[in-house]
């Protein structure tokens, strides 16, 4: 099929856009050490920083998409009194920087935090410093690009296939896992990639919340920026191990299972 | 198995209020322009809004009743129900569209699709089971949907516009295949559309809706004959004829023939719009075919138009200009010759 | 008024620049005389984050004592200000937190003369008010029990702090491993870890919210804090000016105040 030429006045700042946004990948590919690649790559803990990043990520999407979808069903569909503002505290984190985001975690969630010194008196648990606290931090960060997403779906989803599953005797939950969660699957799925990949990059919120151990609770980002402090050439290898591993997943996710949903 | 409803619902300016009954095995056909409010009360049969007053029981049973505070949810109603653009589950095949109504319902997997499969080869679709909807005409859709609706042997089945996505063609054999499934369905059917030929081809009896109000009812011909007011006149003035063609020639069952356009064969039934009925005092030159001699046995104006019954072999509708109704001077008892060109004449099987 | 300062500073230096065009010898460069024989123009220092409060009170001290004079600060971490000055950032002094900074400076052959130490910061226990979790030395840092942070090896005091441990004999147990001093103290004032281990400075510079505990073993690892003026200074006059009053027993006294120690 052919396709119009694309206008001049969306081409020049398109093309703007593409160089913005990758040159500054293209300086660390430049600046990469190749010839020390090998001995940073098996440096000890670099493995160990990426499988806690990419196990990190991945648990703090299942957790945004087991809870932030039907949150996204309540911002799209309920008729529920204030919802907009509802709408606005949840997406809150977008806006805070993540630091603060932290803190935050801290006051809640923390030793001497409202729930969680509870939890440490009740049940002797305690989240700072932990995996955990790693998840929750990324949770807390990148749920809010799943809500969003979802919610889109969800609003331009046809909800006379709702109607339909009613007149077919399914009820409120039957309709929403076996008719609207397969019709917006495909916003699901984007808005999880989102996710994922905020939670991937995650660095002010992880590092204040849950600390900086190898091991525990040190991530990509997290290692990336310590290496900056001692040797910027490892932090550009690592940098590139997290880029690299980022878009390698993402392609392949698209391949095998955003392609038929973007493509309908 | 029976309806018995009065529906109020008030949305904005416009306020719903329509009583109507359906008896079991009666197809009645809400008809009315778009805005009338016919899709509203179909909700409201459905279930899927609930009224401001009134009360809908169907076989006895409340199912709605807004005195008694009593609604019943759309996925607890036994009905069925098909959509304009069929909205076939697009993630389902085709097969497990039909089986998710009782598979919602409680049935075993294996019965459900085995009753889905049953019924997706009464409508002539037993091969494309497996199909996504998406891979299906717009006829073969339709007919899917009706499958769906009907696989659960409902005791109420509506119909929303079930016809008028369908390109013209293909709505002539979908309309058909739906008389004959209507015919088998025990139950009672509510089928809203704007088109009288739906209405007329299809329903027991008539339900015009004009501005939310029943503004006439009864059978379609009675109906049509005597149309209340100016607009259901204009809406339902439709001669409806039962025939049998071959090629392009229709035998009325009740005498003489009609030439039509379309090659069909087997029993038809022959619509005739009374604006394309000309009138002449005598048989016209070049001997048309389609030319009846007819006694005028009534006469109504209507605005601009004067709506003349015919009485002959093929009893017609014709509208004529007041001016030439005066010229032709016709009154009742005037004896005329009505002509209507073959391509004005709509055929479909019945 | 920060502009109007810059711009000031901007035109001495153009000045200084046009007057010394005959040759490349500093020292032949006219420094600008105020009426007081004091320096005047414009200072530039480079400083260690870490001295932020003491150098701004100094500063505010040297511009009210010489009409004329302009002091103008760059503070930032040590190594950041090294790589500025080695890429040729005009200043006039650099006071480096490490010894290692320093000698990016001095092996480049910037700095005038050897740098001199010109105070120390030492390693100490920061807990929360009150020490609820009753830590009293550097042995408790080996204790399961507690959520300790220290700094990450990677940054400055974190180096310090392995250094201290390995003199002790303690292997420590940290639960994390903060990228900066200022991160470990913050999870001290939220009471989420029983101690970290900081310099002293910080601890004063925390307030109320942090007490301070001594570590008799941190003395071996003392971080000395050098400062030199710089080889192509601007204004060497005022920069002479700046180390002499940092040096001075009133330079001396504000540094303790803030934490730091004699050299």
């Amino acid at each position: 099929m052919r396709r119009a030429r694309t206008p001049a006045p969306l081409l020049v700042p398109a093309a703007l856009a593409v160089a913005f946004l990758v040159l500054p990948l293209a300086g660390l590919l430049v600046r990469t050490p190749w010839s020390q690649l090998g001995a940073l790559l098996t440096a000890p803990g670099v493995g160990q920083a990426l499988r806690l990043s990419l196990v990190s990520a991945t648990l703090a999407t299942l957790v945004s998409v087991v809870l932030g979808v039907p949150l996204a069903w309540v911002l799209a569909r309920s008729r529920a009194r204030g919802r907009s503002v509802l709408r606005a505290l949840v997406t809150v984190p977008l806006v805070l920087p993540p630091v603060v985001g932290g803190v935050a975690l801290f006051l809640v969630l923390g030793r001497q935090g409202i729930v969680g010194s509870w939890l440490d008196d009740a049940f002797g648990i305690t989240i700072p410093f932990t995996t955990t606290a790693v998840v929750i931090a990324e949770t807390f960060v990148a749920m809010p690009f799943l809500v969003i997403s979802v919610e889109g779906a969800l609003r331009a989803a046809d909800v006379r296939y709702e109607d339909a599953a009613a007149t077919l005797g399914a009820d409120r939950w039957t309709t929403f896992r076996r008719v609207t969660l397969p019709l917006v699957a495909p916003g699901v799925a984007a808005g999880a990639v989102l996710c994922w990949a905020r939670a991937l990059g995650e660095f002010g919120a992880t590092i204040t919340f849950a600390g900086n151990f190898p091991g525990t609770t040190q991530t990509m980002p997290l290692a990336v920026y310590l290496a900056l402090q001692r040797d910027p050439q490892a932090a550009i290898v690592l940098s590139l191990v997290l880029l690299v591993v980022s878009v390698a997943t993402l392609l392949l996710l698209r391949d095998r299972w955003l392609g038929r949903g973007a493509a309908a | 198995m029976s309806v018995d409803a009065h529906v109020v619902v008030r949305r904005g300016p416009l306020t719903v209020d329509v009583a109507l009954e359906v008896a079991d095995g009666e197809v009645l056909a809400v008809l009315g322009p778009n805005g009338a409010g016919k899709s509203t009360l179909l909700r409201v049969l459905a279930g899927l809004l609930a009224p401001d007053g009134g009360r809908v029981a169907v076989d006895g049973t409340p199912w709605d009743d807004v005195a008694a505070r009593a609604h019943l949810p759309a996925h607890r109603r036994p009905l069925g129900m098909v959509f304009q653009d069929h909205l076939l589950f697009p993630h389902l095949s085709v097969l497990e569209n039909v089986a998710f109504g009782p598979r919602t319902r409680g049935v075993p997997r294996r019965e459900a699709r085995a009753a889905a499969a049953a019924w997706l080869a009464r409508v002539g679709l037993a091969e494309h089971g497996p199909r996504r909807p998406g891979q299906l005409s717009g006829g073969q859709a339709q007919r899917a949907a009706l499958a769906r609706a009907l696989v659960g042997d409902p005791a109420l089945l509506l119909l929303d516009e079930p016809l008028s996505a369908l390109d013209a063609r293909t709505r002539l054999a979908v309309r058909a295949e739906l008389r004959r499934h209507l015919a088998d369905f025990a139950g009672s059917t509510v089928l809203v559309t704007h088109d009288p030929v739906d209405a007329m081809a299809l329903a027991d009896r008539v339900l015009v809706v004009e501005d939310g109000a029943v503004v006439q009812a009864g059978p379609p011909a009675d109906v049509a004959r005597h149309p209340r007011t100016d607009y259901v006149a204009r809406l339902v003035g439709l001669s409806l004829l039962p025939g049998t063609a071959e090629g392009t020639t229709v035998r009325l069952d009740g005498g003489g023939a009609v030439t039509v356009a379309e090659p069909a064969s087997g029993p038809v039934l022959v619509a005739v719009r009374p604006e394309s009925v000309a009138l002449y005092p005598a048989r016209p030159e070049g001997s048309p075919r389609n030319a009846w001699p007819a006694t005028v046995a009534g006469a109504t104006p209507h605005g601009s138009t004067v709506r003349c019954e015919l009485d002959g072999e093929v009893p017609l509708l014709a509208d004529v200009t007041a001016t030439a109704f005066a010229e032709l001077g016709l009154a009742p008892g005037s004896p005329v010759w009505a002509v209507v060109k073959a391509s004005e004449v709509a055929v479909y099987a019945r | 008024m920060r502009s109007g300062r810059v711009l000031a500073g901007l035109t001495a230096v153009a000045l200084a620049a046009s007057a010394c065009g005959g040759g490349d010898d500093g020292a032949a460069a006219t420094t600008p005389t105020g009426g007081n024989g004091g320096p005047t123009g414009t200072l530039t220092v480079f400083a260690a984050a870490s001295l932020t409060d003491v150098f701004t009170t100094l500063g505010d001290q040297l511009e009210a004592e010489n009409d004329g004079l302009t002091v103008q600060f760059n503070f930032a971490g040590s190594s950041a200000l090294a790589t500025q000055l080695t890429q040729g950032a005009p200043a006039d002094v650099f006071a480096s937190a490490n010894g290692a900074q320093m000698s990016v400076v001095t092996d480049a052959g910037l700095a005038d003369g050897d740098p001199t130490v010109f105070t120390a910061n030492v390693l100490q226990i920061a807990v929360p008010a009150g020490n609820p979790a009753g830590v009293t030395g550097l042995a408790d840092f080996a204790r399961e029990e507690l959520a300790l942070a220290v700094c990450a090896p990677d940054v400055p005091c974190g180096a310090a702090a392995e250094d201290v441990f390995a003199a002790a004999g303690v292997t420590p147990r940290p639960d994390t491993q903060e990228e900066d001093v200022r991160a470990a103290l913050t999870k001290v004032e939220l009471g989420e870890v029983d101690a970290a281990l900081v310099y002293a400075t910080d601890v004063v510079a925390a307030g109320d919210a942090v007490e301070g505990i001594s570590v008799p073993e941190a003395e071996d690892a003392v971080n000395d804090y050098p400062l030199c003026t710089l080889a192509d200074a601007p204004n060497p006059d005022a920069a002479r000016a700046f180390v002499d009053l940092v040096l001075s027993d009133e330079g001396q006294q504000a540094l303790q105040d803030a934490g730091f120690r004699a050299p």
